[in-house]
C-alpha cells in the first residue's frame, strides 16, 4: 500500500514538474474575451453568499458550490 | 465503507497540499481586486420574513496579500408552517461576520479565514484554508479547501415570557454540541478562448446534535386521529457533492453560463440541480452609465431520507424520524433577473468605477410527501373546522420572493 502510494505521489510530482513544458494552446492574447468581467462565475459575491444560503437553509443538498458556509439560520 | 473512502480521501487530499505547496513558481498571479459592497436583502415565503444587511470590504496589503472582511445579519420574522402547527411566531436575529486573508506566492494563492455566525438558539465557529495553483500556461487551475466547524446548539423556551435558552435541553445539559467537516477539491480549465470549465467536488461530514431541537414528526393513532412527537436524527451525516460549471462567451459581447450539481448522503437524500444563466451588457450608455442585464433559472429536485414520514404509522416507529420538508420529496424553481447600472466619479480617482445593483428571484417549492398539516392540526392551536382527516391534507407549496438592493465600490 505504501509503496503503492509513493509510486503514486513520484509520478504526480514528475508529471507536475513537466507542467511548463506544455504548450498552452490558448495564448495570453487570446483571453480578451475571457478576461471580461461577465465572464466571472461569481460577478457579485456578496450577493451569490447571499442566494448560496437561502438554497443551503432550503434543501437537502450542500456542498460544491465554492461558498464559505457558517452558522445555521434554519431552526 | 464511507469511513474508508473519507480516510483515502483525507491522504488524498493532504498529499495534494504537500504537492501544491512545493510545485515550482515562477511568474506572478492575480490577486481578487479591492473592493467594498453594501447589500440589503429580504426573503419573504413560506410564513417567513427575512432581511438584512451584509457588508464586504476586500484590500489588498501590497503586492501579495489581500484581506477580505464580512459582516451579515438575518434578521428573521417566522411563522412557517413547523411553526404554525406546533409553536408561537417568533423573532429572532443572526449575526455572522467572517475575517480571510489571500496570499499570493508565484502561481499559488494560499487563502485561510474564520466565520463566526451568532443566533440566540445556535452558534457556529468555522475556520477555512485552501490553496489553488495555476498551471499548463495558466489554462487549469487546481484547489484544495479544508473546512472545520464547531457548532453549538440551543433550544429556546420562554419562562415568565422572557425568551432564554432552556436548560432542561438535551437531558439537562442545556446545550448540545455538533461539529462539521468539508474537504473540497477543484479545477477550472480554460478550454478555447471562448469557454471556460470548472468542477468542483466536496466532502461533508456532521457529527453531533443533527435535528432540529423544535420539530416534531406525526402518527397515527389509529385510523383518524394523530399524535406527535420529537423528531430524531442519527447522530452523523456524509454527503457527496459534485458540480460542473461551463461560461461561454457570445459573439455580440454577452454570457451564458451553465451548471450540474450531483448530491448523496448517507440519509439517502438524492439532490440534482441544474441551473442556466444569460449575462447581457449594453453597448451604449443610458443614463451616463454602462448597463448590464442578468437572467438566471434554476432548478432543484431531490429524493427524501431513508426516515423522513410525513406521518409515521404509529408512534416510536423507527429509531430515526423526521419530518422536516428539507428532507422530503420536492421539487424547486427559481428564476431571477438582476440589472446593473455601472459608473464613474470624475471628483473621485481613486475609485475605478462604482455599480449599483438591484436583483428580484421567486422562487417555488412543490413537495411530494409533505401535506399541510395545519388542514387537520389547526394554526398556533386554533383547530380548523372542520379538520380534515390526518394523511388527507393538500399538499404543501412554498412561493418565495427574494430581493437584493446592493452598491459596489472599485478601488
Amino acid at each position: 500500500m505504501r509503496i503503492r502510494g509513493l509510486f503514486v505521489l513520484t509520478a504526480l510530482v514528475t508529471m507536475m514538474s513537466g507542467c511548463s513544458s506544455i504548450e498552452p494552446w490558448v495564448k495570453p492574447y487570446d483571453r480578451e474575451n475571457l478576461a471580461d468581467p461577465i465572464m466571472s462565475f461569481s460577478r457579485a459575491p456578496i450577493s451569490q453568499d447571499f442566494l448560496d444560503h437561502v438554497f443551503e437553509s432550503r434543501e437537502g443538498s450542500r456542498g460544491a458550490t465554492g461558498g464559505g458556509g457558517g452558522g445555521c439560520g434554519c431552526n | 465503507m464511507p469511513d474508508k473512502v473519507s480516510a483515502r480521501l483525507v491522504r488524498c487530499v493532504i498529499t495534494c497540499l504537500g504537492l501544491a505547496a512545493v510545485a515550482g513558481v515562477s511568474t506572478a498571479g492575480v490577486l481578487p481586486e479591492d473592493r467594498a459592497d453594501v447589500l440589503y436583502f429580504r426573503y419573504d415565503g413560506g410564513g417567513v420574513t427575512i432581511n438584512g444587511p451584509s457588508m464586504l470590504v476586500r484590500k489588498s496589503i501590497g503586492e501579495h496579500v489581500s484581506v477580505a472582511a464580512n459582516y451579515y445579519i438575518d434578521m428573521v420574522s417566522s411563522a412557517s408552517i413547523d411553526v404554525q402547527t406546533s409553536a408561537s411566531p417568533y423573532d429572532d436575529e443572526r449575526t455572522q461576520s467572517s475575517l480571510s486573508m489571500d496570499f499570493l506566492h508565484g502561481k499559488s494563492t494560499y487563502s485561510i479565514g474564520y466565520v463566526n455566525s451568532d443566533e440566540s438558539d445556535y452558534k457556529a465557529k468555522t475556520m477555512f484554508a485552501s490553496v489553488s495553483h495555476d498551471m499548463f500556461g495558466d489554462l487549469t487551475t487546481i484547489s484544495f479547501a479544508f473546512k472545520s466547524g464547531q457548532n453549538e446548539v440551543f433550544r429556546n423556551v420562554k419562562i415568565d415570557d422572557v425568551k432564554q435558552n432552556d436548560p432542561a435541553f438535551n437531558d439537562g445539559l442545556g446545550k448540545a454540541d455538533m461539529e462539521s467537516k468539508s474537504f473540497s477539491v477543484g479545477v477550472s480549465q480554460i478550454v478555447t478562448k471562448n469557454l471556460v470549465l470548472s468542477g468542483q467536488y466536496e466532502v461533508i461530514t456532521d457529527e453531533g446534535w443533527l435535528n432540529s431541537p423544535y420539530r416534531s414528526v406525526r402518527f397515527f393513532i389509529g385510523t383518524d386521529a394523530q399524535g406527535q412527537q420529537p423528531e430524531k436524527y442519527p447522530n452523523t451525516r456524509s454527503s457527496n457533492a459534485a458540480s460542473i460549471r461551463g461560461k461561454y462567451f457570445l459573439p455580440w459581447r454577452a454570457a451564458v453560463d451553465g451548471m450540474y450539481r450531483f448530491y448523496t448522503d448517507t440519509w439517502g437524500v438524492i439532490g440534482h440541480t441544474a441551473e442556466l444563466g444569460y449575462v447581457h451588457p449594453l453597448d451604449t450608455k443610458f443614463a451616463g452609465g454602462d448597463w448590464t442585464f442578468e437572467g438566471r433559472l434554476r432548478y432543484y429536485t431531490q429524493t427524501a431520507a431513508d426516515f423522513y414520514a410525513d406521518i409515521f404509522p404509529r408512534a416510536d416507529f423507527s429509531n430515526f424520524m423526521a419530518r422536516d420538508k428539507e428532507l422530503a420529496t420536492y421539487n424547486a424553481i427559481t428564476a431571477g433577473f438582476g440589472a446593473t447600472y455601472e459608473f464613474k466619479i470624475e471628483r473621485f480617482p481613486w475609485l475605478t468605477k462604482g455599480q449599483i445593483n438591484l436583483r428580484y428571484d421567486y422562487m417555488t417549492i412543490a413537495y411530494d410527501d409533505f401535506r399541510d398539516a395545519t388542514y387537520s392540526l389547526g394554526k398556533f392551536g386554533a383547530l380548523p373546522d372542520p379538520p380534515l382527516a390526518p394523511g388527507t391534507e393538500p399538499l404543501y407549496e412554498l412561493q418565495a420572493n427574494i430581493f437584493q438592493f446592493y452598491i459596489s465600490a472599485f478601488f
